[in-house]
């Protein structure tokens, strides 16, 4: 089990009142499990997924990462986690602007306090295995979207997590990038990565092997096998 | 860390404008300080250079009684011998003396007359052979005392420009016999201090040995002393420090020596050195306690500098706010976010430090050449400025990165 969830809520305080964005959530996977969750805007997938990303932290109810309890690490352990286990895509790709891709995918390596040859070597790596090795000095805005996502999953995957969670990655993506994208999901799937994605496009959670549904903060399981 | 550094000047690079009109405040605090200093320092040397004749280190030796020279009315008192070569010897042997000197000296003499134009006023020296070396004379025209003048006893004379001016005008003095209280004495050469011995400036009013000197003077050899003036009468000592640090204790040292021709315990008599040192420190102290107030002046200028940098540093934490959230998503702990804010504060105004430092060394120049005082470069001074405008960035950049440190990275990705 690499993620269970039992119970677990979170509230807002907007002003003098608490508002309830999830509501008793139960919910897990797998190891090398390929998850969606669908649902649309405001109803709290960002929120459950900043939850699984160690970025917040529930109000109630346990999650175990890893076998990890969460809701018992400090400020420092949690971006230890971030960090060792964790890849990150985002839709809007949150590369650095000023920074090669090279340079980009080596910054988990640098945070993980890993020599600069060695930073230098994975990053190649990770860039070849997206297909990008012939764009390693490019800044990433003599890059195309889709390419800079593939950076972004890069970047994600160098340090090896135990899940990738991707917030709409295709959100921001052409449909042909965008397939490209869920191709190079596919096959880090295959690979046994884990992937946990949200997104309110039926086409794109398609792809994954389990789609849950998330609608006023509640979970609701649609066990549906694609392919 | 390294990374860091890079980091931050690729940052500040890619905001050339912005950088540099945040540093400006550090420059200017910076350039003022250092140009200030460098004033204090020049004008501090050439205090000291002119007070004591660049070079020279010359400590004067007299016989005192009480606080005031002693008045010579006629051969030594009771109790003062005169001095030896041996003592003399055993000074020019202390480790500090350059060279050494004992002579006569009568000022205000009288007697003094080439045909009927007398020399009011001048002064009289008796010397020894090293006396113009060690006071800085050269020969201008003529020749010098030689050993036969003293072995003979012969009756000559060397005179200063000022002294042949006023005697021979525009007649040649050279060979010409003078009176002196009513002997006759040849004249044999023209003396003339050389100019790096030149004071600058008078700046104390009890110092007057400079004064004296330029007051025309007339220098025969010592054992001539008697043939004139009838009696051996007290001797003076003019001792050359090696260095003018050395010069206090070059004339303690020396006075010391000269003392033990005196077993005269009533009359409260000793030889003692002038103090020049001392009072050039005295006159620095002066001047340094005005300057020190326009240091603060300038590190008021430093403080606002810091100001402005923490002011841009809030305003870069706000505009990359983005960046902050996703390094903190990808795993940078707080500690590390401080780190690189820090020293990105930290780097840019230890670049407008040094630059200040350049600027302050051109103003430094500039005011030199404009007032005409000189300046002196501190390097410590310049070393104490940078160090000072980075803990500066340190200071003023704990503020805005604490602030980058701990924003909340969901809401810092959300931000667009």
């Amino acid at each position: 089990m690499i993620l269970q969830m039992n119970g677990i809520c979170k509230d807002y305080l907007q002003g003098k009142m608490t508002v309830p964005v999830l509501r008793d959530i139960d919910f897990s996977m797998e190891e090398g499990e390929y998850v969606a969750i669908m649902g649309p805007s405001g109803s709290g997938k960002t929120t459950l997924m900043n939850i699984v990303g160690c970025l917040d932290q529930a109000t109630s109810g346990t999650f175990f990462l890893d076998g990890e309890d969460i809701g018992k690490c400090s400020d420092n352990r949690m971006s230890d986690i971030r960090l060792k286990k964790i890849g990150f895509v985002f839709q809007n790709f949150q590369l650095l602007p000023r920074q090669s891709a090279l340079d980009n995918v080596a910054l988990p390596l640098c945070y993980a306090g890993i020599a600069k040859k060695e930073r230098h070597e994975r990053a190649a790596e990770a860039l070849e295995r997206v297909g990008l090795g012939d764009r390693m000095d490019f800044k990433p805005n003599q890059l195309s979207g889709g390419q800079k996502q593939r950076v972004a999953i890069a970047r994600a995957m160098v340090n090896h997590p135990k899940i990738l969670l991707a917030d709409e990655p295709t959100g921001a993506l052409d449909s042909k990038s965008g397939e490209q994208v869920m191709e190079l999901f596919e096959s880090l799937h295959r690979e046994g990565v884990s992937i946990l994605m949200i997104t309110h496009d039926a086409g794109i959670a398609s792809f994954a092997e389990r789609i849950v549904e998330i609608r006023d903060g509640r979970l609701k399981n649609r066990e549906v096998e694609t392919e | 860390m390294l990374e860091n550094i890079r980091l931050s000047f690729q940052g500040i690079w890619s905001h050339k404008m912005r950088s540099f009109l945040t540093m400006l405040g550090i420059i200017i605090g910076i350039a003022s300080i250092i140009s200030i200093v460098s004033t204090i320092k020049g004008t501090n040397e050439q205090i000291k250079e002119n007070l004591i004749g660049a070079g020279n280190n010359n400590v004067k030796i007299q016989l005192y009684q009480g606080e005031g020279t002693y008045w010579m009315d006629g051969g030594l008192p009771n109790g003062v011998y005169q001095l030896s070569d041996e003592q003399k010897q055993e000074i020019l042997d202390l480790d500090t003396v350059e060279n050494a000197s004992f002579y006569q000296e009568r000022t205000y003499a009288d007697g003094i007359a080439y045909g009927s134009t007398n020399l009011e006023g001048g002064n009289v020296l008796g010397i020894d052979q090293n006396y113009l070396s060690t006071c800085g004379y050269q020969i201008y025209r003529g020749r010098s005392f030689i050993d036969s003048d003293f072995e003979e006893i012969r009756k000559v004379v060397l005179l200063d420009d000022t002294a042949a001016q006023a005697m021979f005008q525009e007649e040649d003095p050279l060979g010409k016999v003078i009176e002196m209280r009513n002997e006759p004495f040849t004249v044999v050469g023209i003396v003339k201090k050389s100019d790096s011995f030149q004071p600058v400036i008078q700046s104390m009013e009890d110092y007057n040995t400079y004064n004296q000197e330029s007051y025309a003077t007339v220098f025969l050899p010592n054992v001539c002393w008697p043939v004139i003036y009838q009696f051996d009468e007290p001797e003076n000592a003019v001792v050359m420090a090696k260095t003018t640090e050395d010069m206090s204790s070059v004339g303690k040292n020396a006075a010391e020596i000269m003392n033990r021709s005196i077993t005269n315990t009533t009359d409260s008599l000793s030889y003692k050195a002038e103090d020049l040192l001392e009072k050039a420190k005295s006159l620095q102290d002066l001047s340094q306690s005005t300057n020190s107030q326009l240091i603060w002046i300038a590190s008021i200028s430093l403080l606002v500098g810091g100001i402005g940098v923490m002011n841009i540093m809030l305003v870069s934490v706000t505009e990359r706010t983005s960046e902050i959230g996703l390094k903190k998503a990808i795993g940078a702990r707080k500690r590390r976010i401080l780190a690189q804010f820090l020293t990105e504060a930290a780097v840019l105004t230890s670049i407008g430090g040094l630059i200040g430092v350049g600027a302050g060394i051109v103003m430094a120049q500039v005011i030199s050449r404009m007032s005409k005082t000189p300046v002196a470069i501190s390097v410590p001074s310049i070393i104490l400025s940078v160090a000072f405008s980075m803990i500066i960035g340190i200071v003023f950049g704990l503020l805005p990165s604490v602030k980058a440190a701990n924003l909340n990275p969901i809401d810092a990705l959300r931000r667009e």
